[in-house]
């Protein structure tokens, strides 16, 4: 769990590339409902900007985004 | 006309009692000619990409392109001529990557229902190809105003 913010689903990408960590943040939101928390975690280079630019394009919330070891960490809130 | 219900044609647009609602989608259009591994991945990471990000991915596949339609044919996608002594060595890496191969992309696309694939009406002709031949996935042979009215209204187009 990162920090205080509370999650409610984590997605592993760590290995992944292109576009399969895009791909599985969406389906992972189709998960949840409103209001809710995903974190996902993937160490692909390519990710920080995808899935960036995912969260902003789906109209939700990029709440963190945070690299610790060449790994990021997004905190992604459902928003509609 | 089914008062209440929201209908979601073809094209993804919401129709509330008869009338157009839904805020309009991004579209991706690709004309896909070539048959090789290294671009149809390219069609169809952009096209997978292009669906998880709420856009239409609208795919025409002709000439080389409309082969890998042909069942059993995206599984037998390899490298060009010029690079064909890399291609076990690119397969082996895309295993070990876990990485998904063109049809398993292609049916996850499908799956999203923003995916729309069509086939070359003169190319299934030249090739001797028949509706029966192609995989369940393609949703309609279509001809050159079929591309263009998809495109013509299209945000992104492209040749592959």
């Amino acid at each position: 769990m990162a920090g205080k913010t509370k999650t409610n689903r984590e997605l592993d990408c760590i290995g992944l590339y292109c576009p399969e960590p895009v791909f599985r943040t969406r389906q992972e939101l189709n998960k949840l409902a409103v209001g809710q928390v995903l974190e996902v975690i993937a160490d692909d280079p390519a990710a920080e900007e995808d899935i960036k630019r995912l969260v902003k394009r789906l109209g939700h919330q990029l709440l963190e985004l945070r690299k610790e070891n060449d790994r990021f960490h997004f905190l992604i809130k459902k928003a509609k | 006309m089914c008062k209440g219900h929201d209908l979601y044609d073809a094209f993804g647009k919401v129709e509330k009692s008869g009338k157009i609602m839904a805020e309009r989608k991004k579209k991706l259009a690709i004309i896909v000619h070539s048959g090789t591994l290294d671009r149809l991945y390219c069609a169809f990471i952009l096209g997978t990409t292009a669906t998880a990000m709420d856009m239409e991915a609208h795919l025409y596949f002709t000439f080389w392109g409309l082969n890998m339609l042909v069942k059993g044919g995206l599984e037998k996608a390899g490298l060009p001529a010029t690079y064909k002594h890399m291609e076990e060595q690119l397969k082996k890496k895309l295993r070990e990557m876990k990485y998904p191969t063109p049809y398993e992309m292609l049916k996850r696309m499908k799956i999203s229902g923003l995916l729309k694939i069509y086939a070359c009406s003169p190319t299934m002709e030249m090739f001797g190809i028949k509706k029966e031949d192609l995989i369940p996935e393609v949703d309609a042979i279509a001809g050159g105003a079929a591309f263009l009215d998809v495109a013509a209204d299209a945000d992104i187009t492209l040749l592959i």
